[in-house]
């Protein structure tokens, strides 16, 4: 399935600017292995033994992960996946 | 002392003072960095007290070469004694009352916006942004216009309506999310990536959150150069309560106050409290709730601050306790009742907060506890409404009689 990963500034030196990435996968775990398969240095940025850092937000079509199933989260064709920092507001 | 450098709290990594907030490498945090070395304890002192009536007074432990120009300058709110709230809760201890309702636009939110608008003409921005639950949005409207920038202010739409009024009148472009605040502060994370602005708490965070120390200096310098045993403080995102916790770090390795640091009791509400949720069940992490609460300036279902609340909570043998609707009702009652001193909701949380402190046992007799009150009453008049009846009658003494009769009886 192809889906829209959408990378933060604060990222996109690891993937040579790009703002936007094309993926295939019916998981969000899925579509981020994609991207570190296209983009190594992101692995280490985004994920710590295995599971999403504790600063990292991921949503798919603006709804955080964490209230559906994580990275388990499936994923339909044409969606937006979108990772920003969670250290803003309040 | 000067400021060096913003350095990420997680994994150390330094950046150049411009409008960065999440770290590069592992998206921690970004916090300033300070060289303390060159300021003596007397001098920062003297310097402190010959400055201004307000937070710049403080300018030497803020993220400025030189103290700015602020036509809104907030703090050197009220520290009052509260010994009639401390004999309603059993309590011998001395209650110290902070009432930061006493700001410009009456809520702690001017502290953070005086230096994140003071760093935003810094760097050269035209326009300033938030995302907010209210009371933010009421301090970046006011002190743009006092600063002459433009503003942008993202609530959701549901907010109360005096919040809502208390920012549209400044002149700001004031923008109505359908959603919750996690929602609008997505939206603005998303926005700070293509819009030229300088959003206070996205971009200007590691700044912003900087203002909040204020509150730790000034509760110190109105004691007498003294901590507080305890503090009470509400939490959303945590900044304030971990601020609160460095501002009194600074002045203890400085040597500017001796002592230790007071046991912090956070408050939040039932209905948003993912810090007091991970504080109960023993998590490093907060899990993300979906707010449902009249504490609504304390909604913030994802709070960026909560792994760091929740450390400072458990270092210094404090707690993070929950509240529901009612005592939040009852807490706002409380607090006028004994001390004059109208709060918001959020005030509501934290008098319920430490009520809860004292029903527990929690607080000893000989201790000092100041407890921050964030917010003003007249911004969430819902809350106590039909909490008391009006008397009504016609306008003569018989009629008057007739309703207080019983009263002058004898």
């Amino acid at each position: 399935m192809a889906v829209t990963v959408k990378i933060p500034t604060q990222l996109r030196a690891a993937t040579g600017g790009e703002a936007e990435l094309e993926v295939a996968g019916g998981t969000v775990g899925e579509v981020l292995d994609a991207v570190f398969e296209a983009h190594g240095d992101l692995r280490e940025r985004i994920t710590q033994d295995g599971d999403l850092r504790r600063f990292v937000n991921v949503y798919v079509s603006g709804e955080d992960i964490r209230f559906q199933d994580g990275l388990q989260t499936q994923i339909d064709d044409g969606a937006e996946v979108t990772i920003l920092p969670a250290v803003a507001g309040g | 002392m000067s400021i060096e450098s913003l350095k990420c709290k997680e994994c150390g990594a330094t950046y150049g003072l411009d409008a960065h907030y999440a770290c590069e490498n592992c998206f921690g945090p970004l916090e300033v960095a300070y060289d303390h070395s060159s300021l003596k304890a007397d001098e920062a002192k003297r310097r402190i007290q010959a400055g201004s009536q307000g937070i710049w007074r403080y300018a030497d432990f803020l993220p400025f070469v030189g103290r700015p120009g602020d036509p809104l300058e907030p703090g050197l709110t009220p520290l009052l004694r509260a010994d009639r709230l401390a004999e309603r809760l059993g309590l011998g201890a001395e209650i110290w009352i902070k009432n930061d309702a006493a700001n410009p636009t009456h809520s702690f939110k001017d502290r953070v916006v005086a230096v994140a608008v003071a760093k935003a003409q810094e760097l050269g921005f035209k326009t300033v942004a938030c995302a907010s639950t209210g009371n933010l949005a009421n301090a970046v409207a006011a002190h743009a216009a006092a600063a002459g920038l433009e503003s942008y202010v993202f609530v959701p739409a549901n907010l109360e309506e005096q919040k809502l009024l208390a920012t549209g009148v400044y002149g700001t472009n004031l923008v109505g999310v359908h959603g919750s605040y996690d929602d609008v502060n997505r939206l603005c994370t998303q926005l700070a990536e293509t819009r030229p602005w300088a959003f206070v708490n996205v971009n200007l965070r590691p700044y912003y959150a900087e203002g909040s120390k204020t509150l730790a200096f000034e509760t110190v310098e109105q004691l007498g150069w003294e901590l507080p045993d305890r503090v009470v403080c509400p939490i959303a995102s945590g900044s304030l309560f971990t601020k609160l916790g460095r501002g009194f770090q600074e002045w203890l390795d400085l040597g500017l106050v001796e002592g230790e640091q007071p046991v912090f009791n956070g408050a939040q509400a039932q209905g948003c409290s993912p810090v007091a949720t991970a504080f109960a069940e023993g998590w490093e992490v907060c899990k993300p709730q979906k707010p449902e609460t009249i504490a609504k300036s304390l909604a913030i279902g994802d709070p960026a601050d909560g792994p760091y609340a929740l450390e400072q909570a458990r270092r210094t043998g404090g707690t993070v306790d929950a509240v529901n609707d009612r005592e939040i009702r009852d807490g706002i009652r409380l607090l006028a009742e004994t001390t004059g001193i109208f709060t918001e909701t959020a005030g509501g949380v934290t008098v319920a907060a430490l009520s809860k402190l004292a029903e527990r046992g929690e607080i000893e007799s000989k201790e000092r506890v100041v407890v921050y009150i964030t917010g003003e009453g007249l911004k969430t008049l819902d809350a106590t409404r039909d909490s008391f009846q009006m008397h009504e009658i016609d306008p003569d003494l018989e009629s008057f009689e007739a309703k207080f009769r019983q009263e002058v009886a004898v």
